[in-house]
């Protein structure tokens, strides 16, 4: 099992001024598994993820990707990101360009492939994703399910070694969320290693091998989705998922 | 934009719309003219206003001097035609160095912080008078003494310090999460900043930067008073050899044919952007 470990996360330490986001994170993610952050809004999901992709700097803690410790000071990023692909809760699509541009504009500036490479490798990637009538439109023109797929599809075009998906349904009108979840379904099944911070507790249930439960910046409980969502042992962690399945009932 | 339907057809929160932008446009016009024909008949009234005419609105000496002027225009237009490209260049280059994060390059941003406040501090025919006649006194050539070259310098300085901060303006309204989006595919900051926000800034500022190309269209007139014969100043020697105020009419009058149309293009700019990105008007 251990051999298998794509990243490994100890100690995380993050503060914003007085503010203590991660307050000491340990996580073990195995390359082909889904690992579904759950927790109250401040409890320091996306704030996780962000760390793990270096777009906020660590205070403290060992960040093991693929065996190496890429948190260490003065390391360069890029080439640590261009391995991690990073899905956001309201997108990020680049409005000034195409949709096929945006899927083919990682590749083209980061992994130097030439202009009518990237490009027909997007629109093949779109495809899969059912989003190839949609390739010249601009994100604007878009529903926000499809605009979500287009990023994802964004992200895939670098053809990263691990996902994180930062609450990517939580934007969305609700009878958009079923179309992004089932690409997040395809891709787990394809063997894609995700890390994700989701509310959608059913989703979570579903296709997560291990769910964590986050509060206040530490990781309160985690396990399998059956133990986690039936048998929590945490008190806290009982209160959440009663607050958001009772929340989901009304 | 069709005719509405026919009167009959009209409902009657129609009939009322259609009622209110006629009474509407009948009370705009009825206004207007009450002013027209006010100047027309209560300026001439003016006890002095056949002096006035004959030293400012002189047809003949209009006619006489117009030419000239008009050659003399050519100079600022091509003084605004050098001056517009090194302006644009310049500033967007000091913004960009202003909107590094790299500590390396922290003696150009403080470079760029100083520059942008010498020369907005400055006005523009202060930094005319002492560029124009402070730096010919480095070099004993008299092909560096030309006044238009220290002139049109002066201007590109004094603009390119304002415009800067209109660019610099337009890179700091993209929101934080579209670099975030670039950086995680792994896009370093400089292609982030020419691919993603760039891009972006400049449809951003483009009405901004439409009205200094206005005032730049003026200001260039500055540069008279170091020397170049441009228009401001062949009309001051019109001025003297008619002893008439006529020939600055004139001038006046060819800036405005170049800048009116600026302006309405600026203001067409704004208000299509601002349809864009803002609500509809309330009524």
């Amino acid at each position: 099992m251990s051999d298998d470990l794509i990243l490994s996360l100890r100690g995380i330490r993050k503060a914003f001024g007085d503010n203590t986001v991660l307050d000491g994170i340990d996580l073990d993610v195995a390359r082909g598994d889904a690992v579904t952050l759950i927790g109250a809004s401040g409890s320091g999901k996306s704030t996780l993820l962000r760390c793990v992709n270096l777009l906020e700097p660590i205070d403290d803690g060992v960040i093991l990707f693929d065996g190496a410790d890429v948190a260490e000071p003065g390391l360069d990023p890029d080439p640590v990101r261009r391995r991690i692909g990073m899905v956001f809760q309201s997108f990020n699509l680049f409005p000034h360009m195409k949709v096929v541009d945006n899927v083919a504009i990682g590749p083209r500036k980061v992994l130097k492939r030439p202009k009518d490479e990237a490009r027909d490798a997007a629109r093949e990637l779109l495809a899969r994703l059912d989003l190839e009538d949609r390739a010249d439109a601009f994100p604007d023109q878009l529903s926000g399910g499809q605009q979500q797929r287009v990023a994802i599809a964004r992200s895939l075009a670098m053809g990263p070694d691990i996902m994180l998906l930062d609450e990517i349904t939580s934007a969305l009108d609700p009878e958009l969320v079923g179309e992004v979840l089932a690409v997040v379904r395809d891709l787990k099944s394809e063997g894609l290693t995700i890390v994700m911070a989701t509310h959608e507790m059913n989703f979570a249930r579903d296709i997560s091998d291990r769910v964590c439960f986050l509060h206040n910046g530490q990781i309160l409980e985690s396990g399998p989705p059956e133990q986690i969502f039936g048998e929590p042992t945490e008190t806290r962690t009982r209160d959440f998922l009663h607050r958001v399945l009772d929340a989901g009932r009304m | 934009m069709s005719d509405g339907p026919a009167e009959a057809t009209l409902t009657r929160r129609q009939a009322y719309e259609k009622a209110r932008r006629r009474r509407g446009i009948i009370i705009a016009s009825t206004s207007t003219i009450i002013v027209v024909v006010a100047l027309i008949v209560l300026v001439p009234m003016a006890p002095r206003w056949d002096r006035v005419r004959q030293s400012f609105f002189n047809w003949e000496i209009f006619k006489d001097s117009f030419p000239r002027l008009l050659d003399a225009f050519w100079l600022n237009i091509q003084i605004f035609l050098w001056s517009l490209p090194l302006i644009f260049v310049l500033s967007l280059l000091v913004a960009v160095a202003r909107n590094t994060r790299s500590p390396a390059l922290f003696p150009l941003r403080a470079a760029a912080v100083i520059y942008t406040d010498v020369f907005r501090g400055i006005p523009v025919i202060l930094a005319i008078f002492l560029i124009g006649f402070g730096v010919p006194g480095l070099f004993d050539s008299r092909t560096w003494s030309n006044p238009l070259i220290w002139g049109t310098v002066a201007l590109v300085l004094s603009y390119s310090a304002y415009v800067s901060e209109v660019f610099r303006a337009g890179i700091e309204s993209i929101h934080e999460s579209q670099r975030a989006a670039a950086r995680s595919l792994g896009m370093t900051a400089r292609q982030t900043m020419t691919a993603v926000i760039l891009p972006q800034a400049m449809r951003r500022v483009v009405p901004p930067l439409m009205n200094s190309v206005v005032s730049l269209q003026k200001d260039v007139a500055l540069v008279s008073l170091i020397g170049p014969v441009e228009i401001l100043r062949q009309a001051g020697i019109d001025k003297a050899i008619y002893a008439n105020f006529t020939p600055y009419v004139a001038a006046a009058c060819i800036f405005l044919a170049l800048t009116i149309p600026c302006t309405r293009l600026a203001d067409w700019l704004m208000a299509r952007e601002q349809a864009r990105t803002g609500g509809t008007a309330v009524a």
